[in-house]
């Protein structure tokens, strides 16, 4: 498959991908921290590695990553990425404690670490279950492995694997939006990186073969 | 001599290579290695910044060879040398390779950072330029800047604040 050039068919399936697997994350989300949660229609980019980097702020942008690597018969990575403030607004909503934040006199603060960590699992098994439905194909999350750093250092992890074959990357990015204050509220942005011989075992499972 | 200050950047799979006063940059190193080969009296450095240790790796053919740290590390000696400066005159720094998450996998892409500094290391000394100073491994990204001018790599951290080797 020339990966660059997917067709109109194959982009549209990515989205409704997207769209289904963060529509679930979002319910659950809603569910978790009790409000209604949005989400904006996923986004399917084709972008150079640096590229990736600016579209969660540049590489040197401090954020929360949550990476999971997703096992069974279509492997790939999964990010949920939140900026400081939404992931410290996220845990004050799940521990009841407007105090917590993720560093304690410059430690770590493994409450809120693992209250990120459990959002994460929910949020990831949500996306991908919903996702394994739609397509037929078995994908299940690896537990959540946490890091707050630099953007760069933090994404390069899950653009190893297609760098070994490409120079780019096909990302289906979806943002989840707090519904009731938008600024201070639960923002956060789902990546999706198919493993680069997934996207043909997607494509086949959904019945699009087409390779124009 | 009242030429301006200029930050080149570099990046990801990326090189290039600046003369002092200008200072060259890449940002938000974590299992990449950011590779400095520089000229002291010269006053001039090359930076890449390698994502993958080996070009062997690559499965096709079309690849960007400055992805690689053989291939990229061949090709920053090869234009410095063209510069007009001989290999014995050069002289190198790097920063980078750590592992960002501990992800316990069969597979050898996690240690990546590891592999990555192994490369690198292994190539400049086929190049016989020796490693004159290096931070690398750990589990955090760096953000690096080097000035050929006094041969200064400035390490940038979120959570071990900022060196200079």
């Amino acid at each position: 498959m020339n990966y660059a050039q997917l067709s109109h068919l194959q982009i549209d399936a990515l989205r409704e991908i997207g769209n289904i697997g963060a529509g679930n994350a979002a319910t659950s989300m809603s569910k978790l921290i009790q409000k209604k949660i949005d989400m904006d229609i996923p986004d399917i980019s084709i972008v150079s590695f640096d590229e990736v980097m600016d579209m969660v702020g540049g590489p040197e942008n401090l954020i929360v990553g949550i990476l999971f690597q997703i096992h069974g018969k279509a492997p790939g990575m999964v990010y949920l990425l939140f900026t400081l403030e939404e992931a410290e607004s996220l845990v004050k909503q799940m521990t009841n404690n407007d105090e917590i934040s993720l560093s304690m006199d410059g430690e770590k603060n493994d409450l809120a670490f693992s209250a990120l960590q459990e959002a994460g699992n929910i949020l990831a098994g949500s996306y991908l279950s919903a996702l394994s439905d739609f397509t037929n194909i078995n994908m299940q999350p690896s537990i959540p492995h946490l890091s707050v750093d630099m953007a760069g250092a933090i994404l390069t992890v899950g653009l190893l694997q297609v760098s070994e074959v490409y120079d780019y990357a096909i990302i289906i990015n979806t943002k989840i939006n707090d519904a009731e204050e938008e600024r201070k509220g639960i923002n956060g942005q789902l990546l999706l990186l198919p493993s680069p011989e997934s996207f043909n075992k997607i494509f086949q499972a959904l019945g699009i073969q087409d390779h124009e | 001599m009242n030429k301006v200050q200029t930050v080149v950047k570099v990046g990801i799979a990326d090189l290039n290579i600046v003369s002092a006063p200008d200072i060259i940059r890449t940002s938000g190193l974590g299992s990449c290695v950011g590779v400095v080969i520089y000229h002291t009296t010269k006053q001039i450095a090359g930076l890449a910044h390698v994502m993958l240790p080996d070009s062997k790796l690559g499965k096709q053919g079309t690849s960007n060879p400055l992805k690689y740290a053989d291939t990229a590390i061949d090709i920053l000696v090869e234009k410095l040398l063209r510069m007009g400066f001989r290999k014995s005159q050069l002289q190198a720094k790097i920063a980078g390779g750590a592992q960002m998450f501990q992800i316990n996998t069969a597979n050898d892409m996690m240690r990546i950072g590891k592999r990555n500094i192994e490369a690198v290391l292994s190539k400049l000394s086929e190049h016989q330029i020796p490693v004159i100073a290096s931070d690398v491994g750990g589990n955090y990204g760096r953000t690096i800047e080097f000035d050929p001018q006094n041969s200064q790599l400035r390490i940038r951290t979120i959570t071990k604040g900022e060196h200079i080797i």
